[in-house]
């Protein structure tokens, strides 16, 4: 069972979270040209190693989060809320 | 007979008998008694018959690791198959029973299988009988079939009841600082001083004493060493087994609660499955004794002879009048000298040439023969062990050297660290060839191995280990601590001598590797002549290690056996990656409560009692119970949908539509937000309208759809199917949240905070009316076609009106608050009953779309474009939304491409299958041309109709006949293809 803390509620069980995906894909303009599209659609990395993933904490907080693991060990290196000004104003809470 | 019962000694209580039965037999033991350890006392030597060869076997071990003496315990319902004796503790009425045998273990018919070796060796499932005259002869017939059933049938284990499980289990969940497996000298040790130095400590023992080791040992008593753990707070499970350790070390435990006890209570879980989350793991698993391969080394009577120690010095038990005890290693001799002490006479076999004077010196006086540079050869006795012949070492290997009579033989080759744990966390493990055993490899997590499982074999040091992987663990949690030294591996006095299996030229031996599964030297070394080099292959050929003890027994010793034969050394041919569970694990205990109607959760609507009532019968969509159709006197689903669909097209009907998803979206860009998710114009939506509107995915495929309704500038009220309600909510999260945090807008599920009842039907509007404080709200000037209005009904209720269709009739969709749900449908009930109207089902409901062409999840199943489902016009050309740039994929844009069609049979009188695929008339083969969705009866049309998908859609196929092929359950139906707006195509009914 992988643990991620979730910025908003603290460590817990992934099977509280679902995975979304890839978190380094940057979605075009909406009238952006198709083959953006597409690359953005269907191109991915299989990584080795670490790499970023959107989750969302779906039986928590509801929060989309960006997360950073390491697709051999597991280990989670980082867990950031997806939307800038959500992550702003937690870390302003600290 | 045997092993017996001394009269004094062991940690079980004589003051007490508990009655149990063998076999239909009774007989008594005590508490602290395995069935293992009372069958034994009770001169029982044949418990079980093996898989293969039906060979009688006995009790080989004490511990987890047994292969010998698996039971069925129980009856009926609560059969369990393949218990370990060894493990079972006893209690007053336990029924056991043999396994696998006819009619029983002591007199097995299927004994003959022995005779038959040859069609069981390696392989055995791939080349049964091939070549083989007469069976050969059966090849090609039904016959040949038959074999294999046949095989089935003779090769087995225990039998599981087939009736449901009458007991319930449970899920627990824990979080500790520290959580030591094993409550032996290490465990103990390392979780007392963990939790003196203020940590919160877990310590889980699999057997129902604490003390491991200690229990085996004649003088320790670790109750003290219990207690003061206990008073130091340390959390103790025992019958508790770590099974699995997982990712970020959350470990599995599956705790036996109710399987030791005579009449556990009905509010006790049978099984409690743990899922422990500890900050750092203490590994004190213990190491368990390997066999050597000799000569029927499977005869009842030959045992571990550490276990044989175990039935003494815990049990009470002597394992034999006249003992043989064969050793590689110095672990056998203080079990030597205590079975010579309580009465035995005892000849201790050293495989080692020279025995030094110290070692020797721990016998004593008491009075063991010691034979160095001796081997077994071979156990004689075809029941029960009577005698052994001996191997004396000659050079490099072995000859025959005389026989000597024993009811006893006792085995000892060497020690295996339990390195299971660490391997589910993909730690290899790594060979020790001076210990000749796995050790435990260096892991990057906060686990740290002490005890044995380290390969320490020596009771002090044990203990020390403990405290040092304790102040370790400490250490890793942030906490100062005094370093302790880690005790180094090994410990005996002298090295043990690699023996893995005793051979003599000239001499046809049956030397089992894996008892369980009947896997013989002679099969590795068969599997290597065969080309199979790698271990992992080795393993699967000849199932050595797949039995459910996974090779604890045999494993090392059928490394060793297959890195002879290939000429390496153990490390080379590497070993097999235990994986979770370490012991079996009960389908019931994974399942916990989620079983029966907790299988999954199950969601009713607010008026699920009211539709109850008024007959409704209701059917799952997903997680939804919903109302399928309302039968009356008389009539099945058939009947009753037809008659609940023209009650809506000629006067009025209600349906629950409370499962559909309902999402607030509010803010000052919400009408922006909509207008990017939904392909249609949704930004210049006035207050007091709704729309329906299509969703696309990123690739342009359709996602879903239902309608929003605008409540006031900034305050949206979207509904969507039923199906993807959580779907939708997830995806405009994910946007607002990752794509455009710009936007200020805020989502909210609402779909359990209203009830929804749609009313269909020519007299709708009048039955609305009625139940409304403003009754004249509702004329059709005031509140025309896609108007949302939000109103009283009589009697202060607050609710949102649309005027929708999905039936195609004039049409509302009236909500209240869930509360008010109940007395909503009583008042719009109350009108249409009057009115000669209906409720109805989602059969119904499901025919009025098909007659109207509306699509649903069955049309949207994912592979679909807004073209495809024919409503490409709705798509906005004046603006970008999700999906609009890739559904102009050429692809997507083929004509020729399956397009939504309606089907009608060209036999007016026929019926088809949703399901079916359409095929062109002259070419009934292959994908055909489409496919369809779903069919109804049509009561409008007085025919059977139905949706699909057709290459090129309706006017591609104008005038042509294709077929509904249906090969395996209807055959094919001539059908012809139409417009899929089948019923009212202009509209007017809903607008009127």
């Amino acid at each position: 069972m992988i643990r991620i803390p979730c910025p908003f509620c603290g460590e817990r069980d992934h099977s509280e979270f679902s995975y979304g995906g890839d978190g380094s894909i940057e979605y075009p303009e909406l009238d952006a040209p198709a083959e953006q599209w597409h690359d953005a659609i269907f191109l991915r990395d299989n990584i080795r190693g670490m790499q970023t993933e959107t989750w969302q904490h779906s039986s928590g907080c509801r929060l989309w989060l960006l997360v950073e693991r390491d697709t051999l060990s597991h280990e989670i290196r980082s867990v950031r809320p997806a939307h800038a000004g959500i992550a702003q104003a937690l870390e302003a809470q600290r | 007979m045997s092993a017996t019962r001394l009269a004094s000694g062991g940690r079980i209580d004589r003051t007490q008998a508990l009655d149990f039965s063998w076999d239909d037999r009774q007989y008594q033991g005590h508490p602290g008694d395995t069935l293992a350890s009372a069958l034994l006392a009770s001169g029982e030597q044949i418990l079980a018959r093996s898989f293969k060869y039906h060979r009688p076997r006995g009790v080989m071990s004490a511990g987890v690791e047994e292969s010998g003496a698996l039971v069925t315990v129980g009856s009926h319902e609560r059969r369990d198959p393949n218990v370990r004796a060894t493990t079972c503790e006893l209690f007053d009425g336990l029924a056991a029973h043999g396994q696998n045998a006819w009619p029983s273990v002591r007199f097995d018919v299927n004994a003959l299988n022995g005779l038959f070796g040859r069609f069981f060796s390696a392989g055995f499932y791939y080349k049964t009988f091939m070549g083989l005259p007469p069976f050969e002869w059966g090849r090609g017939t039904g016959l040949w079939m038959q074999y294999e059933k046949l095989i089935r049938k003779a090769a087995g284990m225990g039998e599981a009841s087939r009736a449901p499980d009458p007991d319930s289990y449970e899920h627990a969940h824990g979080f500790c600082d520290l959580l030591v497996v094993g409550a032996g000298p290490a465990g103990l040790h390392a979780a007392l001083s963990a939790a003196e130095a203020g940590l919160d400590v877990w310590l889980v023992e699999q057997d129902f004493a604490l003390g491991g080791d200690y229990l085996n040992q004649p003088d320790a008593d670790p109750d003290e060493l219990v207690a003061r753990a206990e008073a130091a707070g340390v959390r103790i499970l025992r019958r508790t087994t770590a099974f699995g350790l997982y990712d970020n070390l959350v470990a599995g435990l599956l705790e036996r609660v109710t399987d030791h006890l005579p009449n556990p209570g009905a509010q006790l879980p049978r099984q409690r499955f743990w899922y422990l989350r500890p900050r750092a793991v203490v590994l004190a698993s213990g190491a368990i004794e390997r066999h050597i391969a000799f000569g029927d080394n499977d005869r009842p009577g030959v045992m571990g002879a550490a276990a044989a120690r175990s039935y003494l010095n815990r049990f009470g038990v002597l394992a034999g009048q006249r003992v043989v005890i064969a050793s590689n290693n110095d672990s056998a001799y203080a079990g030597a000298a205590e079975l010579a002490r309580a009465g035995a006479s005892v000849s201790l076999l050293d495989a080692r040439q020279t025995v030094s004077e110290e070692l020797r010196a721990t016998l004593g006086d008491s009075g063991v023969e010691l034979l160095s540079g001796s081997a077994p050869l071979r156990a004689n006795g075809a029941k029960g062990v009577q005698g052994v012949e001996i191997a004396s070492a000659a050079g490099s290997g072995w000859r025959a050297d005389g026989a000597r009579p024993c009811d006893a033989l006792l085995v000892s080759g060497g020690w295996s660290p339990v390195v299971n744990l660490l391997s589910h966390r993909g730690v290899k493990p790594v060979w020790d060839a001076e210990l000749t055993c796995f050790v435990p490899g260096d892991s990057e997590e906060n686990i740290f191995v002490a005890g044995s499982a380290a390969g320490i074999w020596n009771t002090t040091a044990c203990e020390q280990s403990g405290r040092a992987a304790a102040a370790r663990a400490i250490a890793a949690l942030g906490q100062s601590t005094a370093v302790v030294a880690m005790p180094a591996r090994g410990g005996w006095q002298q090295p043990i001598q690699p023996l893995y299996e005793v051979v003599v030229d000239g001499e046809k031996l049956k030397s089992f590797v894996d008892p369980q599964h009947d896997v013989t030297a002679d099969d590795v070394r068969l599997a290597h002549r065969e080309g199979f080099v790698s271990v992992e292959h080795l393993k699967r050929y000849t199932t050595l290690g797949m039995a459910n003890d996974q090779g604890k027994m045999g494993n090392v010793i059928g490394l060793a056996l297959m890195a002879d034969a290939l000429g390496r050394e153990i490390p080379e041919v590497g070993t097999t990656t235990f994986r979770p569970p370490y012991t079996p694990v009960s389908i019931g205990a994974l399942t916990g409560r989620n079983s029966g109607e907790h299988f999954r959760c199950l969601r009713r609507t607010p008026m699920h009692d009211w539709n109850l009532a008024r007959g409704g019968v209701m059917t799952m969509a997903g997680l939804w119970h919903r109302p399928w159709y309302y039968p009356r006197a008389g009539e099945g689903l058939g009947e009753a949908y037809v008659r609940e669909a023209t009650t809506v097209r000629e006067t009025v009907g209600l349906c629950d539509v409370s499962s559909l998803g309902k999402i607030a979206i509010q803010g000052p860009d919400a009408s922006t937000l909509l207008n990017r998710v939904y392909s249609n114009a949704f930004a210049k939506l006035p207050v007091g309208k709704a729309r329906y509107g299509i969703m696309l995915r990123d690739d342009g495929i359709v996602m879903d759809d239902g309608t929003t309704w605008r409540i006031s500038e900034d305050d949206f009220f979207m509904t969507t199917t039923t199906a993807n309600a959580a779907k939708v909510m997830v995806w405009l999260e994910e946007l607002l949240q990752t794509r455009w945090p710009d936007l200020k807008v805020h989502v909210s599920s609402v779909s359990d905070q209203w009830g929804g009842c749609a009313v269909a039907g020519p007299q709708s509007r009048e039955c609305i009316a009625a139940c409304l404080e403003d009754p004249q709200m509702m004329d059709n000037e005031a509140f025309p076609f896609m108007g949302v209005r939000e109103t009283m009904m009589t009697g202060g209720i607050p609710c949102r009106i649309a005027r929708i269709s999905f039936s195609g009739e004039r049409a509302y969709e009236v909500y209240v608050g869930a509360d008010h749900a109940e007395q909503m449908m009583d008042m719009l009930w109350a009108q249409a009953e009057a009115r000669g109207g209906c409720l109805y089902g989602l059969e119904a409901l499901g025919t009025l779309r098909i007659e109207k062409g509306h699509v649903t999840g069955a049309e949207l199943d994912g592979r679909v474009s807004i073209e495809d489902a024919g409503l490409g016009g709705m798509a906005s050309q004046k603006k970008s939304y999700i999906g609009s740039v890739m559904q102009q994929r050429p692809e997507l844009l083929r004509e020729d491409r399956p397009r939504l069609v309606g089907i009608f049979p060209k036999d007016r009188s026929q019926t088809f299958n949703s399901g079916s695929i359409l095929c062109a008339a002259e070419r009934v083969e292959g994908l055909g041309e489409g496919w369809i969705t779903g069919v109804t009866h049509s009561p409008a049309l007085g025919h059977w109709i139905g949706l699909g998908f057709v290459r090129g859609g309706h006017q591609a196929w104008a005038g042509k006949t294709l077929v509904a092929a249906d090969p395996v359950r209807k055959g094919n139906i001539e059908v012809e293809v139409v417009s899929p707006h089948m019923f009212d195509p202009s509209g007017e009914r809903m607008h009127g």
